[in-house]
């Protein structure tokens, strides 16, 4: 039990082998975007092993969740995935839904999935911004930025917070749209449109980008499958995952968008995925955007929720993954457990797979299309 | 596959094996001994469970259980598979040499619970530090200045 | 002309050697180079990091440094004075006297580096015979002072971006000065003066000879590679080795690592306007006498600044676009494609001066 900050513990000191270097790589290193602590073995400037070491940022939500009523425990979720805070506040407020049978409004559900599909542009916007950094380019970051700087301010206006947003409860969402809200989107879809050839010339024909991605970070099929990957890291290798797909939520069955495959399985085709599904979320967007239903924000529920006693599972899509929420509930006011199946977690796990025998160089290649999230991994 | 499908095809693989289908999918309750030879069957069988996209505990004061959830990406089906452990000595087989995402996900449950998996290749604390005392999602975990009780 | 350089300098020799004794006066001349080099090593970092940061401002659509002094022009100065008053760490197990000689070694290069750089007409500190060679003998110590601040920090990001540096700058040397002999051979001569004075009637890139048009882009890539500088910087590569060899230095220590990357951009570039860009030489086209005429009186040191910076600026276009190569791509980009073709290259212009077939 600790009282006071410990001094972390050199894990370098420990010898390798001979011809191997032992480095640690982070838990403070530009390239692991967050507190990710990678022990290294090197042979030169070869990979042999990754060990990851987690917890820095482990504030054991699931724990801190079992104290905390069916209301509040939405808003912690938000700091999980930090980039993806619309779908895992969904997550959770389906879960309670699911558990307590509340109907929840046509307009409040066409809500939700519009700032879902922004939440996943604008986690996307800011991936290829940090990977293109990882591979020591710059500039796309700013690019990036700047479209996701509208996204934020959407998500300003009617959430009222730009990062860590709380929006989705249960029974709908916290309050009705912000009445620019539709004017601010079809703004961005249009610029959205416009600019993303710009990420065509400066990374993806870029000659050095697609030398340093094709072929590095490869994932078979299999292993994706069996590493439990999901999200954009699965579908680059082929495997169909997506949930809004197969387990449709919300009205992602209504609304015509494809699964984005690609059969390479290398960073280059996460990349490809990821800027594929970004065009997937705003066909999404257009479709709803114009036929936001009238109605109810939000279903009438009861002041204190009380879901029946019973497991309940939900799963949704973020933009990293599938997200699992698994609810045990006793009939009481607070959850008995909770456990989030977080998709960070199982996509780290399979690293030191993918990254052995390349070159360190290929390692953040690898890493920067994993699109790691370090709160969420650690939750 | 359907449930009923399902049920019977594991019944042939575990004949010990109890049903429950109060929830969304089938739970299927087995033995901790048994598990493994369950889990490989569920795997290579016709039944073709390749993703264990959950594993968890689940800590019921008198007992302990362990909670993993398994989906076909050929077939779509999923099912819930539970074993019961003894919460004084909790041990049961890894399944990490059968789902490699195993591997991460029992060290965690390994360093909350305090569940051992044995034949695990590698098992160490991945998020605690290494001198961590106690289990921190048992119910009975007390940490005076880091938990906030409501 | 009423502006020269060339007519400053004749005027202080002629005074000092009439006033002292010829010794005296040569002391005194080395004092005053001395100064002037340390100055303008100073203005030029000042200069050089904060058209960096415009530069960059610019392709990210940003604003860059603009709160300092109008427009941000003082941003540099405030920086140094930052790097002057902070602490100057070294590391518990670092080998002290390597560690602290690194910098200085490296900045000791790039000075003598400044040498037979011709500034402007007859404005240069030591116009020796062998200027080219000296530089390109002299430009490849660097990498002693990097793989001295590498080792000596006992850090393994270090040792690793040293060891990086390393392989980098002693492959991409080759490139360089195969590609600085076809100028050379062409010439026929390896004095800087000489050189420029070839270049009168047209530079050596507009001249319409092909092979020196390759020589003059491999000298770029070769270049950008040998200052570590983006998309080659993977001796510093901050997202995999944090800041490589420089890890372990900070305050002033560090400034002049900073510093010396900036005197080696000018440096290399300075050498690529004279070699190829025709140095001083004002632009001359054929037989349009005015237009000639015109572009004389704008002075000889314009004109080598002007060249110069416009291929700082191409390097520093070059790291705010593209990604940073993997560091076998590296060594396979040099090896594999630069090096034959610069050899063959070298082969074409011995050919073409043989042959007397340029002009």
């Amino acid at each position: 039990m600790y009282t006071q900050t410990e001094v972390i513990k050199d894990t370098t000191t420990a010898k390798g082998a001979e011809n191997e270097l032992v480095i640690n790589m982070g838990p403070q290193h530009p390239a692991t975007h967050g507190v990710l602590h990678l022990v290294v073995t090197l042979d030169g400037e070869t990979v042999k092993k990754i060990e990851p070491h987690l917890g820095y940022i482990h504030r054991s939500i699931e724990k801190m969740t079992e104290s905390l009523t069916y209301r509040q425990f939405t808003y912690v979720t938000s700091r999980m995935d930090y980039l993806s805070a619309h779908i895992n506040n969904l997550a959770c407020a389906m879960t309670v839904e699911k558990a307590m049978q509340i109907e929840v409004p046509e307009r409040a559900r066409v809500i939700r999935v519009l700032m879902n599909e922004l939440t996943r542009i604008a986690s996307h916007e800011l991936w290829i911004g940090a990977m293109a950094m990882d591979l020591g380019a710059f500039t796309p970051f700013f690019y990036a930025f700047r479209e996701r700087e509208m996204i934020t301010e959407i998500m300003e206006d009617s959430c009222g917070a730009r990062l860590t947003m709380n929006y989705m409860v249960p029974g709908g969402v916290m309050h009705d749209i912000h009445p620019d809200f539709q004017k601010k989107v079809k703004a961005f879809v249009q610029q959205f449109k416009d600019k993303v050839t710009e990420y065509e010339d400066l990374v993806t024909n870029n000659v050095i980008f697609q030398s340093r991605t094709k072929g590095v970070g490869y994932l078979s099929k299999e292993d994706a499958i069996s590493y439990g990957c999901s999200g954009p890291v699965a579908r680059a290798s082929g495997v169909s995952c997506d949930i809004r797909k197969i387990y449709p939520y919300e009205v992602y069955d209504k609304v015509e968008f494809d699964e984005v495959l690609d059969t390479a399985g290398d960073s280059f085709a996460r990349y490809i995925v990821r800027i594929k599904e970004m065009n997937q979320s705003i066909r999404i967007i257009e479709q709803l955007i114009d036929t936001i239903p009238e109605g109810d924000f939000q279903a009438k529920t009861k002041a204190v929720l009380k879901p029946p006693k019973g497991e309940f599972y939900t799963r949704v899509e973020t933009a990293r993954g599938e997200l699992g929420v698994y609810l045990v509930s006793e009939g009481g006011t607070t959850p008995y457990r909770i456990k989030y199946r977080s998709p960070g977690f199982s996509n780290l796990s399979a690293l030191d797979h993918m990254a052995r025998g390349g070159k360190i160089g290929d390692l953040m290649a690898t890493m920067g299309t994993l699109d790691l999230v370090i709160p969420d991994i650690d939750r | 596959m359907t449930n009923e499908v399902l049920k019977e095809q594991i019944l042939t693989l575990e004949p010990t094996a109890t049903f429950d289908e109060t929830g969304e999918w089938l739970n299927v309750q087995v033995e901790p001994a048994q598990w493994k030879e369950l889990a490989r069957g569920l795997r290579n069988s016709a039944m073709h469970f390749d993703y264990l996209f959950c594993l968890t505990c689940v800590d019921w004061k008198t007992h302990m259980t362990m909670v993993y959830h398994l989906s076909s990406t050929s077939h779509r089906h999923n099912i819930v598979v539970k074993a019961k452990v003894d919460r004084s000595q909790p041990e049961i087989e890894t399944v990490c040499d059968i789902w490699r995402t195993a591997e991460f996900h029992e060290r965690e449950v390994f360093e909350l619970f305090g569940v051992v998996f044995l034949s695990h290749p590698d098992l160490r604390k991945l998020i605690l530090t290494d001198d961590f005392e106690g289990y921190p999602l048992r119910k009975d975990f007390e940490d005076p200045i880091n938990m906030i009780k409501l | 002309m009423m502006f020269s350089l060339e007519g400053i300098t004749k005027t202080i020799q002629d005074w000092l050697f009439s006033s002292f004794s010829p010794t005296v006066a040569l002391l005194i001349e080395c004092a005053i180079i001395i100064l002037l080099a340390i100055a303008l090593f100073a203005v030029l970092g000042l200069v050089l990091v904060l058209m960096e940061r415009k530069v960059a401002a610019h392709i990210q659509i940003r604003l860059g440094p603009n709160r300092v002094g109008p427009g941000g022009m003082f941003q540099t100065v405030a920086d140094t004075i930052k790097l002057i008053m902070k602490e100057g760490l070294t590391p518990d197990m670092a080998d002290k006297f390597l560690f602290n000689l690194a910098p200085f070694i490296v900045m000791i290069v790039a000075m003598l580096l400044l040498a037979p750089i011709a500034f402007a007409k007859n404005f240069q500190i030591w116009d020796i015979n062998i200027g080219v060679l000296y530089v390109s003998a002299i430009s490849s110590l660097s990498v002693i002072g990097i793989l001295m601040a590498g080792w000596a920090s006992n850090n393994k990001y270090s040792l690793l971006g040293a060891m990086r540096s390393g392989a980098q700058i002693v492959s991409y040397e080759l490139s360089a000065g195969l590609a600085i002999l076809s100028v050379v051979v062409l010439t026929g001569s390896l004095q800087i003066s000489d050189i420029i004075e070839s270049q009168k009637d047209g530079w050596w890139l507009f001249k319409g000879h092909i092979p020196v048009i390759i020589a003059f882009v491999i000298f770029l890539i070769a270049v950008t590679a040998e200052t570590n500088r983006a998309p080659f910087d993977l001796a510093e590569a901050e997202s995999e080795l944090t800041a490589g060899f420089h890890t372990e230095y900070s305050g002033m220590r560090f400034a002049f690592f900073f510093l010396a990357e900036y005197i080696n951009i000018f440096i290399v570039c300075a050498i690529g306007a004279t070699l190829f860009l025709g140095g001083w030489m004002p632009l001359h086209i054929g037989n349009w006498e005015s237009f000639n005429h015109l572009m004389d009186y704008i002075p000889s040191s314009v004109w080598f600044m002007g060249k110069t910076f416009f291929l700082i600026f191409l390097i520093m276009w070059f790291r705010w676009t593209f990604p940073r190569l993997r560091v076998d791509q590296l060594l396979n980009l040099e090896w594999k494609y630069l090096l034959p073709i610069s050899l063959f290259n070298i082969l074409l212009v011995t050919l073409i001066a043989i042959m007397g077939w340029h002009f």
